[in-house]
């Protein structure tokens, strides 16, 4: 059985964050894979054994402070997930969270879970529109397609590699450079959309790291994709006319 | 008025009128935006040639609906001066008031969330009637939490001569009343046409004071329900106007009865769904707050037709089209939750636009509970530029893929549909707004219904 926690779901999915859960869960089902999905509340505590891939969203600012004390309680279980070879996604909010803190407008700091060297920083305008970012993985370039909306500018400690390179869109600081963050099977991005939707690689591969830490195969059957693949085509074709 | 003001107004009448006889469209919004620019301040004077006040009116969801509501209890004593959808930002309100018909005493405005602090401010409103706030258009109006605090601001600074109508149900709305004392508070109050659950969409579940979750005693829509904080820091406010016994009768209506200071007076509205419920209460308030009696108000709600895209119902080749216009998780699960007792065997089509007035981030589509929402449809066509994202949301709901089609046209959708029907059958058009703009413009062009800007006059 394989399962996939989503991290405090009532407070962690403004942009449609479920969207991703859903799609990990659908495609592991239409592939006849046994699936769980197992949220984690506010007040329960993470159990590494019991998590193949671990997301985390994005909430309203007011409801990711509410969280944040929560979640840091969580690092040290996280972090052995991770060692552990779980994959973890975070968007947007939870990416931030990833970091070392979080700094708004005013200066104060809200800290953060510190897995990845990163730290964020209000900017003074949200950096919002639909995105295009080219992503290396598993061998291959694949066009990461989505929306991004965030007021935070974050930067990249310097070992930590980012997730792709910006074709149309601001990315983590707004320089329409990096996009998002890498370290191994922890994913973090800016991209919502939600993300797993119109990018089907990204969610199989997310799939087949989570199948390889149960124990499963890690090659999975192909799935007929051509609905996400339009979707693909309009988005980048918004994102285009958007840069003109 | 001054003589600048008034010259403003002349030559902003004239723009409108020029770019309409140029065929330019209605002009919603062109004169507002020439006369605030000739007249910056203009507005309260504008405003205060309605002798008899204005209301304002905001919401996420059913500002328009509220709004048409009102005018039409309040248009059988007087005439009615009234903006529309397209027209709700500050310059089609400031158009609409140039515009006023001569005869006019009263003003009632639909106000975009963003544009009501500065709205209110220009027009010093006799009655303020907010609903609610859900999640909607993030990358347009900014968090939720935003919007609230903006509100929040707005109603510290309104002045007591103001009558505020508020919307119990939601907690960030009833929230607002507190230290106030001309307020009017409605809600519904039957825990019989409460959700089992929560919809996954739930926007402001967090206490307003305390941050911890509400209990909820009854939900009826999105976080809108008979909440309380566990901890004691905030229960929803004694409802001044209340519906009760509430019951549903598809897309007939719903009857219901409403407790207000004034009596019990049983109620039928011509509208489905528990929202409308919401809105004809926010405009019985809102009536009750100008003086008219609530059995009055109920009485004349009676005869009220659909506003543009509120399950409008119009007849194509002898197959009945019902428009509903959608742009929003909890306004979808809503009307997807009306029309289920009449789906099996009706035809739908879904149109999915993304310009700014859809919301340019189309990812809401994920918060609707679809899953086997349109299970007993005899067909589902998926259309607008954003078709391919609709299907790909309906493959995940576990719809065959040899069932969702998919043109990008509207019109071309909804001819399809209306083929696949059978004399006498429904076809349910779900279209966000330009989709449904340019559908409404399209069946207009063919006789079908009336121009938009036409009907908000």
């Amino acid at each position: 059985m394989l399962r996939i926690v989503p991290v405090y779901p009532e407070l962690l999915s403004i942009y449609a964050d479920r969207g991703n859960v859903r799609v990990l869960a659908q495609r592991a089902r239409w592939r006849g894979i046994d699936v769980e999905v197992t949220p984690l509340a506010l007040g329960e505590d993470l159990d590494p054994a019991r998590a193949d891939a671990i997301l985390i969203g994005g909430g309203q600012d007011r409801d990711q402070a509410l969280v944040a004390d929560a979640l840091i309680a969580q690092t040290p279980a996280l972090r052995s997930a991770i060692a552990d070879g779980v994959p973890l996604l975070a968007v947007c909010g939870g990416f931030q969270l990833l970091g070392h803190r979080y700094v708004d407008q005013s200066g104060a700091e809200t800290p953060g879970t510190g897995l990845v060297d990163l730290e964020t920083v209000a900017g003074r305008h949200r950096l919002i529109g639909n995105v295009v970012v080219d992503v290396a993985l598993g061998g291959a370039t694949h066009q990461m397609v989505g929306f991004e909306n965030h007021a935070g500018r974050t930067t990249l400690g310097s070992d930590v590699k980012a997730l792709g390179r910006v074709r149309v869109g601001r990315g983590n600081n707004g320089d329409g450079f990096a996009e998002g963050c890498r370290v191994d099977r922890v994913i973090g991005t800016y991209v919502h959309g939600p993300l797993l939707p119109k990018n089907p690689w990204l969610a199989d591969q997310i799939l087949a790291w989570a199948c390889e830490h149960r124990g499963l195969s890690a090659v999975l059957d192909p799935l007929d994709d051509r609905l996400e693949m339009a979707a693909v085509t309009t988005a980048i074709e918004v994102a285009r006319a958007q840069q003109r | 008025m001054t003589a600048r003001t008034a010259a403003a107004g002349r030559f902003a009448r004239l723009a409108g009128t020029l770019s309409r006889s140029a065929g330019r469209g209605g002009g919603t919004t062109l004169p507002g935006r020439v006369f605030l620019t000739l007249a910056p301040t203009g507005l309260a004077e504008l405003a205060s040639a309605l002798s008899d006040g204005v209301t304002v009116v905001s919401a996420t969801n059913g500002k328009t609906t509220t709004s048409a509501m009102l005018s039409h209890i309040l248009g059988a004593d007087r005439e009615i001066c009234r903006n529309g959808a397209g027209a709700n930002l500050m310059s089609g309100v400031v158009t609409t008031l140039l515009q006023r018909p001569p005869a006019a005493t009263m003003g009632v405005l639909e106000v975009d969330e963003a544009a009501l602090p500065a709205v209110v401010t220009g027009v010093a409103p006799r009655v303020v009637a907010l609903g609610n706030l859900f999640r909607d258009q993030l990358d347009r109006h900014g968090e939720l939490e935003m919007v609230a605090d903006r509100w929040r601001t707005l109603v510290a600074g309104l002045s007591e001569q103001t009558t505020l109508v508020l919307g119990a149900d939601d907690p960030v709305i009833d929230a607002l009343g507190a230290d106030r004392a001309s307020v009017i508070r409605y809600g519904i109050d039957d825990p019989g046409v409460s959700l089992t659950e929560r919809d996954e969409a739930a926007d402001s579940t967090a206490c307003v004071r305390c941050g911890c979750a509400y209990a909820y005693d009854a939900v009826y829509l999105g976080h809108l329900g008979d909440y309380h904080c566990p901890t004691g820091d905030h229960t929803r406010g004694t409802l001044d106007i209340a519906a009760r016994h509430v019951r549903p009768l598809g897309l007939a209506g719903t009857a219901f009865r409403v407790d207000a200071p004034d009596g019990a007076t049983e109620a039928t509205l011509p509208l489905p769904g528990l929202y409308n419920v919401e809105n004809a209460l926010a405009a019985i308030a809102s009536a009750y707050a100008l003086g008219v009696p609530t059995a009055t108000a109920i009485a004349r709600l009676a005869t009220f037709r659909a506003a543009f895209g509120r399950f409008e119902r119009i007849a194509i080749e002898g197959r009945e089209v019902v428009l509903i216009l959608f742009k929003n998780p909890t306004g979808a699960n809503e009307a997807l939750r009306a029309i289920a007792p009449d789906l099996p065997g009706a035809h739908v089509v879904l149109a999915l636009n993304d310009q700014i007035a859809d919301g340019r981030d189309v990812s809401w589509i994920w918060d609707i509970d679809l899953e086997g929402a349109l299970d007993a449809a005899a067909s589902i066509v998926c259309s607008g530029r954003r078709a391919a994202d609709l299907a790909v949301r309906l493959r995940y709901a576990d719809v065959p893929l040899d069932r969702i089609d998919r043109l990008r046209e509207t019109d071309v959708a909804l001819d399809r549909a209306v083929a696949d029907a059978a004399p006498g059958e429904r076809v349910y058009v779900l279209a966000t707004y330009t989709a449904m703009l340019d559908l409404h413009r399209q069946l207009a062009d063919r006789g079908l219904t009336e121009p938009f800007w036409e009907e908000r006059r």
